[in-house]
Order: C-alpha cells, then structure tokens, then sequence
C-alpha cells in the first residue's frame, strides 16, 4: 500500500506541475458558471441537479484528459520500464495512477462546492440530495477514470488515448442516454443497464440506491483489471 | 553463500519466428564488471530487461542473487539497480524529489532515505544541481542522476545499459571514473557500444550477436586468442606488380586472405591475414626474396578487441533487424564503426602495441 501511495502522491504533484490540471478544473468551472446560474435563476429553485448535469457532462471529456498521460506518457519517455523494475507490483502501479487522477477528480469536485453553498444562500436547499449527488459523480467520475487509465496502458500516444477513452465516456455518458427514448425491448433493456445517466439520476435526486453504487464500482474494478492486464502483458509481448 | 550474483540459463525470447535472444547462459559472480557488448539488435537491451524482470523470457531463466526471475520477481529486482538506456527521468521534478521518490519505491524511509540520498550526492557529485529541475540537466548531468537512483538502496547489483551513449568525452570518462568506482564493491554489468570503454573498465567481456553469446572471457584473452595480421610494403618494380605480389603472399601456407590497402608510384601497401596464430614473418620475408621483391616493411599487428568483435559479429550486423524500439537509434552508429574502423586500421598506432616490429630489408 506504501508503494501504491507514493505514486500516486508523485502522480497528484506532477498535475498541478503541468498545464492539464489546471485546465480541466477552469473549464469545468466555465461550464458550470456559464450554464447553470442562468438556468437556476430562470427555474426559481433551490436545486443544483442541472449542475450535477453539468459535471457528468464535463466528466466525459475531463476524465481522459486527467487520465490519457498516465502510462502512455511513461511508456513514451521509458520512465515507465525504470518505474516497473523497482521492487514492487504492477497492481500497485495502476492503483497509485488511479488514486492520484481519483484526487484530482475530488479536488475538482470541491472547487464545485461554492455553488450549493450560494444557492443555500439564496434559498433553502435540501442538503441530502446535495450529498448523494456528490457521491454519484465521484463514483461516476472514478469509473471514467478507470475507463480512461486502461486505455493509456494500451498504448504509448496520448492522443490516442485520449480520443479513444473520450469516444467510450461520451457513449456511455451522453449517447446511450440520448437513444435510449428510441430503443425497445431487451435492447433498451440493456442500454439502461449499462448507461451511466441512468444511474447518475436516483443518486442526483438523493435516491441512493445500492445498485448504482454496485454498477459504477464494478465499471472501475473492471477497467482497472483491463489496464492491469494490459500492462502486465508487455512481459510477453 | 555462494559468489556467483546473476545466474542465467537457457535464456531464450522470441519475437514471432524471430529469436532476440537464443539460448543465453552465463553467470557473473562477486565484484565483477561486465561488458556486455553486440551489435545493434543483438539481444544486449532484451538480457538486460529480462534480468530487471521488466520482460519475461519465452524460456530459461536466471537468477539474481539467488531470487529466480520466475519464482521471486520482487526479490530480483530489490537486488538490482538499473538505468534503462536513454536515461527515463521524469523531467518536471527536482532532483531532490526525484531521489525521494525513487529512493521510497526502493523501500527506503526517514533515516535510510536521508542517508541513502546524502551517499549517492556525495558519489555521483550532485551537489552542485540538486535543488534543480531534472529538464534543465545537461546530458551528462542527468546521466549522473540516473545512477544516483541506481544506487540509492546501495544494491549488489548494477545493471547499466548504454550509460555513456551521448556524453561527450569529458562526461563519459567522469561516468566512467564512477563506474569503476562502483564496481569495487558491486557487480557491474554494462552495455556499450565503445570497446575502448569496455577494456579500459571491465574485467569480463560477454559478446552477443544474434542473440547468441559468442564470447565471454577477458578482454585481454579475448585479444590474445585473435589471429595477428601483417602489413607489407613493397617497392614497385618489373617484377613487382601489384597482381605478382598478392598471388606470392597469398600462396603462402597459413595466409587467409591478402589485400592491397595502398598502391602508389612507388610502393604498393598490402594486407596478409593468416588463417590461424602462426608466426608468418619469415613466410613472409622468404616469398618477397623468391619473388624478387624489394620489401620495404613488414609489420605485425596483434589483433586488438575492436576486431575481434567485428570477427564475431560481423554477419549479424549485416542482416540483422532491431529487436526492440531502443536499439533501432542505435544502428546508424554501428553500421557506421566496422567502416570506421577499416579505416583506422591503417593509421591506428594502438593496433602496433605488443609484437609490433619492423623489419626493413632489401633484396639484392
């Protein structure tokens, strides 16, 4: 566990020593000034569900920025075969990767909490819903994440990391969502099953519901097996 | 416990129908520097990952002070510190960080660490830059670096691959100076492309070529087993035609193979490689007396380790293809030395050491 934490804390540091970070965070607080104010004072209500919208929207293209150079940019610069050969295992890689761009992704979500506390300001806001929604898109953002970390252990590009963990988030994120109205039978079925916006939607109106937790859990424990395999498959390549 | 720290059996990786490595036993015992020398492509860079367990074998194993690759990959690498060629450093950190980091993945913590990091600043003179950004290093620079992390947890093991490529000559010798320092109390291995490195820092030398190993011994044994070679000039006259002269030397018994190197007004330069370690001197002498030449020089040359390594490898650098990303920047140089050295074949008066000797006679 050591091992784990220190790299992710080397991990954590080296963002806020390149430009991504700050940029996710800038533009996802852009998102949220420029369409939730409008929207909550149009509607009149002490409610920030539009905004946990928002984030899950942003988190789409948020989690493979945070995550695309995570091995593919140490594959890249050969910082990845020193990191290997030190005495320690490959889970425990992954692990501190995931748990360092997972903090960053927390950061992130606390740079958002000024905005239920103005609206507690303005009017009475029930806090549970609040709370349950924050849950929701951290445990949303964890499994993008995820997600985004096994495919930068595919590859050695960032871009290509990026574009394809963007295409896989906005899919299950955003896509799915939208054609879900338009499938039916077992295939609608299925797609709800699997979409992330339907599992957002209890946890954001303060249903916590264990299946959402269960379903975004088994999304991240997945992905991270893929990308632990992913890199563990390099010895017999 | 026994001396012998790294035990390699069988090593064998396969890329597809390509062998990188083909059957590979050697052992490096207590104390030992090791050159690990071979054209590009020759399996050099797929030993050294698979002994730091960043690659697997397709079969063979090895074993690291005692912990099998297979069985213990944890406790192999403990025992190992290793810089990858290119030197990977995360550029964005300071060194102090970086030290920090590496020394903490190595195990060390609070007093260790502290110590560790004082004793490899102290060794490898990072003093000067410590508190600086691993971008901003000159090449040499960061070259020390990568070794301070090497030997952070003061490991019994060294395993350096091309850790003088791109320094300048000044950078190189200071590497150099410290690798041999290193190895007085650590076993060393080290790929190279430089033979003169080799000798001057190494004990033992493991060529590979075709990732098959074709040599392993001393570089003085490996130099005194090669075969010597002779230059001969000769003055031009009726008799001696460049055609005359070559059929009489290359009749002689023993003689491999006889080129012209020079041919001018004058004299004609010629080259007679023998086709085993006998002293051909006075074959020599006596078939320019028969052949009514006026033999102006005869020289012997023993072979040094840059043409014994091209003797061995010659072939695989020819047709080989690179077995792994890494080595493929490495081929242009290669290609480039067995030409440079034909060249300096010549001129080189280090080749003259030992048995060198001039005999000027005159006929008539």
């Amino acid at each position: 566990m050591r091992n784990t934490l220190t790299i992710a804390s080397r991990q954590f540091r080296s963002y806020f020593n390149g430009p991504v970070a700050y940029i996710v965070i800038c533009l996802v607080m852009i998102v949220i000034g420029i369409f939730f104010w409008p929207a909550f004072f149009l509607a009149g209500r002490a409610s920030v569900r539009q905004m946990f919208t928002l984030i899950a929207y942003s988190v789409a293209f948020a989690g493979p920025a945070l995550t695309m150079g995570l091995l593919a940019e140490e594959k890249r610069s050969g910082t990845l075969e020193l990191l290997i050969t030190m005495p320690i295992r490959e889970a425990e890689v992954i692990l501190g990767k995931f748990l360092a761009a997972l903090g960053l992704w927390t950061v992130l979500l606390a740079c958002t909490l000024p905005v239920p506390i103005s609206v507690a300001s303005l009017g009475h806001l029930d806090w549970g819903p609040v709370w349950s929604g924050y849950l929701g898109i951290f445990l949303m953002g964890g499994a993008v994440l995820a997600i985004g970390l096994s495919f930068s252990s595919f590859t050695d590009n960032q871009l290509v990391a990026f574009f394809l963990s963007c295409f896989v988030s906005f899919l299950l994120v955003l896509v799915i969502g939208w054609i879900l109205p338009f499938l039916g039978g077992a295939v609608a079925n299925v797609a709800d099953f699997i979409s992330f916006s339907s599992h957002i939607e209890a946890l954001a109106r303060g249903v916590i519901d264990s299946r959402d937790v269960i379903y975004f859990l088994s999304v991240t424990g997945f992905a991270l097996m893929v990308a632990f395999r992913a890199l563990e498959s390099r010895r017999w390549s | 416990m026994s001396d012998v720290m790294i035990a390699a059996r069988g090593l064998t990786k396969r890329y597809g129908p390509h062998r990188a490595l083909d059957n590979a036993s050697f052992e490096v015992k207590k104390g030992e520097i090791v050159g690990f020398l071979g054209p590009n492509g020759a399996g050099k860079s797929t030993t050294m990952k698979i002994l730091t367990c960043y690659i697997a074998p397709s079969e063979g194993t090895a074993a690291i002070k005692g912990a099998d690759i297979w069985d213990d990959p944890i406790g192999a690498r403990a025992a190992i510190g290793y810089l990858p060629e290119s030197t990977p450093l995360y550029g964005e950190m300071l060194v102090a960080e970086y030290l920090e980091f590496m020394g903490e993945m190595r195990g060390l913590q609070k007093d260790g660490l502290r110590k560790g990091i004082r004793r490899v600043v102290e060794e490898c003179n990072l003093a000067s830059f410590y508190a600086q950004e691993i971008r901003t290093l000159s090449k040499g620079q960061k070259q020390r670096v990568g070794l301070a992390q090497a030997l952070i947890h003061e490991p019994p093991i060294l395993i350096l691959d091309e850790p003088m490529s791109g320094l300048d000559p000044n950078q190189a010798v200071e590497i150099r100076d410290l690798i041999r320092q290193l190895g007085k109390e650590r076993t060393v291995i080290l790929s190279t492309h430089n033979l003169a490195e080799v000798q001057v820092t190494c004990q033992r030398v493991l060529i590979i070529s075709q990732g098959k190993l074709v040599a392993d011994d001393t570089p003085q044994a490996l130099t005194s087993r090669g075969r010597n070679r002779y230059t001969v000039v000769v003055a031009k006259g009726d008799k001696a035609r460049e055609g005359a002269v070559r059929e009489a030397f290359g009749k002689i018994k023993g003689v491999d193979s006889v080129r012209i190197l020079e041919s001018d007004s004058g004299e004609t330069k010629l080259e007679v490689l023998p086709s085993s370690k006998d002293d051909l001197r006075a074959d020599l002498f006596k078939a320019a007396v028969d052949g009514g030449f006026t033999l102006l020089e005869l020289r012997q040359h023993a072979q040094n380790l840059e043409q014994i390594f091209r003797d061995l490898t010659l072939t695989a650098s020819d047709d080989d293809e690179d077995d792994d990303d890494e080595e493929e920047e490495e081929a242009k140089p290669a290609a480039k030395a067995p030409a440079k050295a034909a060249a300096k074949d010549d001129e080189d008066e280090d080749e003259d050491e030992g048995s060198s000797k001039s005999t000027d006679k005159e006929k008539e």
